[in-house]
């Protein structure tokens, strides 16, 4: 079982708390009505499904019921970082050779 | 004196302390302290169950955790039958019963031993090749037939009347493994006080050194070295000490499961005990000391009861006192064999022979042996054992051939050297590295904060073991933020010397004989197995396992593994690195069910909501459904009534009078705030704006796909204020989906969302009689139709207690949906039930709801939609606001294939003949008559017997349904087709004006 590191709650919490909730950093448009076809079909059905790092939503459920976004390696599935909703994508991510 | 194998001041047990047990029947004396396995050799019995596949006879192989052959069950009571429990696991109580097991009709004689004769059949991947014609025939006939000829025990056929409990627990330094290793480093860390949990399989910590008479610590006996050590560990307060606990899966991020036998040992187990505990620890660092597991030899009928690894024998001497036979042969390719004919020698066995593989070995323990006059051969092999039910025999030859010798035996001692316990490293996805020297798999790469130590880590050796361990226990507590140490060093004085061994098959299992030499005793594997399986192309190790089977069965392979990989390789021609280990799971060894489930069965496996006035239709005698969690009422049958005649009844009653029902299961959501009207447009289809404060309105909830997600009537109670009401299902996913987007796509609106499903009961009063039924009990709200007309809310209070009252209908009547606090649900039911008994009121349950509502062409989402519809395809457009320019799913909606011609459309079906009524799901199609498989236009989603119309009526999803009003379509059913005709979705007061009747 993982352990989570919420953001709004800033500690660590066991996994069971917690929801994934699909990719991160896949804004929805404020003129979705006008979007084209292959627009839409980039917001809503393609995802990135990295070997590696990806970043994603995840709820802490049964905490303080908050969306936020983490990065996580898919290959060791570790945490690299977690963040809140709203905040950009961080430019720099800790322990992680690029 | 217990048996008459036990030797007299040998051992460690008190042998005035005698225990009774039976074994098939048949008593027999042991003492406290031993394993069923230790009693049962104290009294000569080897022979103790038949093999997987071939039915041949086993005896013990080892004396612990690893044990393929001795499987027994275990019988307490008539509920107490516990299956394949390893008799060198289970402690001797007093009393205790133990069947064997995979024999008939007795042990000695099994009628399942043909299948060794005919072996040849069954050789390696003969699942595969046999029992693949006919198709059919696999699960009507082979696999239940070879099912209950190869097997393990019974399962139990009661519920199992023992209890389980399960804890979590946190520490700095997890300990795996009591033997020396894990001593040291718990001393080490416990010693710097930080939180310390040790645990080790055993009822006794030691581990080697339960056996190994010449280790000497501290200037004590190693035995007593290691109870003193945990003497010490037990009394300190940063320390938890678990014998008979098995760390059985290390997870994520230091997360290891461990499993405590509480009471299994015991002769009669209090009721408060449970029988086991599963304990899930997080550590901050993990020290693994797994120690290691003796291989056996590989050569001919190596699976003879009486044939055992040589530590095993010397644990049956040096813990329990017993010689596992009076003239024992021993057959080796590492010193450690040595150690235990020594043992025995000094005790007085006779050893006959000890058989090296070796050509010119040099040691004190052979010069120990030699001196003891003990004879040795070099350089020599056990091409085959003698004796069927127990060993009589070894025959020996020189290792490449020559004269052969056969000598007398009753028992052989084995010793292949020992394979390092990689399993939890392997499981903590820590990468195992070949030491080629060594001939061993070792700890590589680690992926988790652990360290290996002792014999698991391949270090040789008491003194080496020591340091390593002592060491990594302090830089363990260190790392987890001990700040100082204090303590010494265990000093060890003097240990026994080790010796690597060989891996794969010894001279006498081929490579082109037919004998069955075994690899994996449990699942039957033989040496020969191997090689077939390389010469019939398998190539991976992962192959060669799964077509062989070996190292699949309960044991895991934990003898098997390496002997397996190693013959693989060599067939292959490939070294062994090269050919790869295959990977370790969870469980290390078998855990039950019982303790994973613990409290979680039952009542309690999953929450039961029951609604405010659930106590009351239990007493009206109603018949619930479970819906969710929620238990729901489902039909108030009255006496000698079936669901048809109660239903029936229902239905008329709300329609010709008043019915009453709980809707308090119903999702309810309060969207609060200076933007809660925003925020209702960005969520549902419909327009919410303008819909003014004490008025309600339908609303539909998509996803951004453009599906129907939800449904439900919303009331707006201010213009900053709207209750929502949700599915019953719907309820939790509709909130996380709201909270969803107001905190991540528009967390500039100012809206508080608030679950209120379980503070409001609903009580549904429907029905021509309806208004006055509740008139009475209301204060403050004006009932009138022109100010209270239909679809609008109001507060006040009803019987004394506030009320949200909502004039809405599920059913086509005029109805009410009167709110109150949850906590006077009950009271204010039973105040309307007694004004609605003066009107002829009924209750009414689920069922009926159902009816009703299809008789107005109600949709339930879920059930006349699958996620797949949209408003249009459910006849729903006037529900979409046409002017809006954003809500969720506006654009989804639009995509070309949901507003493509031909999609399946809600539609109501009318049976030609009115008395039958359709299967829901059921199929249909066009033409009746078309060649199978038929063309499926569309499926019955809801169907049910309307008494109030006097037919059957049913909605369905057919593709351009609406096109086709008044056509005839069929439904085929395995009793003939039936014909039905598309109509519209109202089959009751097409106009609605019952609404206000």
């Amino acid at each position: 079982m993982l352990l989570i590191r919420c953001p709004y709650c800033e500690e660590e919490r066991p996994e069971l708390e917690f929801r994934n909730a699909g990719e991160a950093h896949i804004a929805r448009s404020t003129d979705i009505a006008g979007e084209s076809d292959d627009d839409f079909e980039k917001f809503f059905f393609i995802r990135s499904n990295p070997k590696g790092i990806i970043y994603e939503r995840w709820r802490h459920m049964h905490g303080c019921a908050r969306f936020f976004n983490a990065v996580r390696d898919t290959v060791t599935d570790k945490f690299v970082m977690t963040y809140k909703a709203g905040e950009p994508k961080p430019a720099k991510l800790p322990g992680v050779a690029k | 004196m217990s048996g008459a194998f036990r030797i007299p001041r040998a051992g460690r047990l008190s042998q005035a302390k005698t225990a009774r047990f039976s074994f098939d029947g048949q008593s027999y004396t042991g003492i406290e302290g031993d394993t069923l396995a230790s009693a049962l050799l104290a009294n000569g019995v080897h022979l103790v169950g038949r093999s997987f596949k071939y039915h041949r006879p086993r005896g013990f192989l080892s004396a612990g955790a690893e044990e393929p052959n001795a499987l027994v069950q275990i019988v307490r009571d008539g509920a107490r039958k516990t299956p394949n429990v390893r008799a060198t696991v289970q402690e001797l109580y007093d009393g205790l019963a133990a069947n064997s097991q995979n024999r008939w009709p007795s042990l000695s004689f099994d009628v399942g031993a043909v299948n060794d004769l005919a072996s040849p059949m069954f050789s390696a991947g003969f699942y595969y090749k046999t029992f693949m014609w006919p198709k059919a025939a696999w699960k009507s006939f082979y696999e239940p037939k070879i099912r209950e000829a190869a097997g393990l025990g019974v399962s139990p056929d009661k519920p199992d009347p023992d209890h389980y409990s399960s804890r979590y627990a946190h520490c700095d330094v997890l300990v795996l493994g009591g033997g020396a290793a894990g001593l040291a480093a718990a001393l080490a860390a416990a010693e710097t006080g930080v939180r310390v949990i040790l645990a080790d399989e055993q009822a006794e910590f030691g581990g080697s050194l339960r056996f190994e008479t010449g280790a000497r610590i501290d200037g004590q006996d190693g035995f007593a070295w290691a109870q003193a050590a945990i003497a010490r560990l037990s009394a300190m307060d940063n320390v938890r000490v678990l014998p008979r606990t098995t760390a059985f899966g290390y997870y994520a991020q230091n997360f290891v499961g461990l499993v405590e036998r509480v009471s299994d040992h015991l002769k009669a187990p209090g009721h408060d005990l449970p029988r086991e505990r599963l304990w899930q620890v997080r550590a901050k660092r993990v020290v693994l000391a797994s120690g290691a597991i003796e291989r056996h030899m590989v050569f001919a009928n190596n699976d003879r009861p009486g044939i055992m690894l040589a530590g095993a024998a010397r644990t049956f001497l040096n813990q329990y006192g017993v010689a596992v036979g009076r003239n024992i042969g021993v057959y080796t390719a590492n010193d450690s064999a040595y150690a235990a004919a020594i043992d025995l020698k000094k005790a007085g066995v006779n050893i006959a022979a000890i058989v090296d593989l070796r050509d010119n070995p040099t040691g004190p323990v052979i010069d120990e042996a030699r001196a003891l006059g003990i004879e040795i051969n070099f350089g020599r092999a056990v091409i085959r054992a003698g004796g069927k039910l127990r060993v009589s025999s070894m025959t020996v030859q020189p290792k490449n051939g020559g004269g052969e010798r056969t000598i007398s035996v009753d028992a052989i001692l084995m010793s292949a050297g020992w394979t390092p316990s990689v399993h939890l490293f392997s499981q903590s996805r820590g990468k195992v590295a070949f030491n080629d020297e060594t001939k061993r798999f070792v700890p590589g790469t680690y992926a988790q904060d652990c360290v290996s130590v002792g014999a698991c880590n391949g270090t040789d050796g008491l003194s080496a073991t020591v340091d390593e361990a002592y060491a990594a226990g302090a830089k363990a507590a260190k790392d987890a933020g001990a700040k100082t140490a204090k303590g010494a060093k265990p000093k060890v004085d003097a240990s026994e010397s080790w010796s690597r061994g060989m891996l794969g098959a010894a001279p006498g299992a081929g490579p082109d004989t037919t004998v069955k030499a075994f690899v994996d005793f449990q699942n039957d594997v033989t040496a020969k197995d191997i090689r077939q399986a390389v010469h019939e192309g398998m190539r991976s190790i992962e192959h060669v396992k799964r077509f062989t089977t070996n190292g699949m069965a309960t044991d895991q392979g934990k003898t098997s593994n390496m002997h397996g990989l190693a013959i693989a390789a060599e067939t292959l021609g490939k070294p062994i690195p090269e050919v790869g280990l295959t990977t370790f799971r969870a469980p290390y060894t078998p855990v039950t069910f019982g303790a994973i489930v613990s409290h979680a069965r039952g009542p309690l496996f999953d929450p039961t909501r029951k609604t405010a006035t659930h106590p009351w239709a239990e007493a009206q005698g109603a018949v619930f459904e479970d819906v969710g969690q929620w238990k729901r009422a489902w039909y108030f049958p009255k006496a000698g009534e079936d669901m048809h005649a109660a239903v029936d009844r229902e239905c008329v009653a709300v329609r010709t009078t008043a019915g009453l029902f709980d809707a308090s299961t119903l999702g309810k959501i309060e969207v609060v705030g200076p933007d809660a009207a925003k925020f209702m447009e960005l969520l549902y289809t419909n327009p919410w704006e303008k819909l003014e404060p004490g008025r309600c309105r339908y609303g539909i909830m998509l996803r951004e796909d453009g599906f129907i997600y939800d449904d439900g009537v919303v009331g707006r109670l201010a213009p900053d204020r709207f209750h929502v009401t949700t599915t019953t299902g719907g309820a939790p996913r509709v909130m996380n989906h709201m909270e969803d987007y107001l905190q991540t796509e528009f967390p500039h609106l100012n809206v508080w969302l608030t679950s209120i499903t379980e503070q409001w009961a609903v009580i549904a009063v429907q029905g021509p009689k309806s208004r006055d039924i509740i008139a009475p009990l209301v204060e403050g709200i004006d009932m009138s139709d022109e100010a209270l007309p239909h679809m609008s809310v109001r507060e006040g209070k009803i019987c004394g207690v506030p009320t949200r009252l909502f004039r809405m209908s599920f059913t086509g009547e005029r109805g009410f949906e009167v709110n109150v606090p949850a906590d006077y649900g009950q009271a204010v039911w039973e105040a309307l039930w007694a004004e609605g008994q003066k009107h002829g009121a009924t209750a009414y349950g689920t069922e009926s709801m159902h009816v009703l509502r299809a008789e107005k062409g109600y949709i339930i989402v879920g059930q006349d939609t699958d996620g797949t519809v949209t408003p249009n395809d459910a006849g729903l457009d006037w529900a979409v606001g046409k002017k809006k320019t954003d809500f969720v799913g506006i654009r989804g909606m639009a995509r070309p294939d949901l507003v493509a011609k031909g999609r399946k459309q809600l539609v109501g079906l009318k049976t030609k003949d009115p008395k039958v009524v359709l299967e829901e799901g059921a199929q249909i199609v066009e033409d009746p008559k078309q060649a199978i498989p038929m063309k499926m236009i569309g499926h019955v989603t809801s169907s049910y017997w309307s008494q109030n119309c006097g037919r059957s009526i049913a909605l369905a999803l057919v593709a351009g349904g609406r096109d086709r009003m008044g056509d005839t379509l069929y439904v085929p059913m395995p009793n003939g087709v039936i014909e039905v005709e598309v109509t519209g979705m109202v089959f009751f007061d097409e106009t609605g004006g019952r609404l206000n009747g």
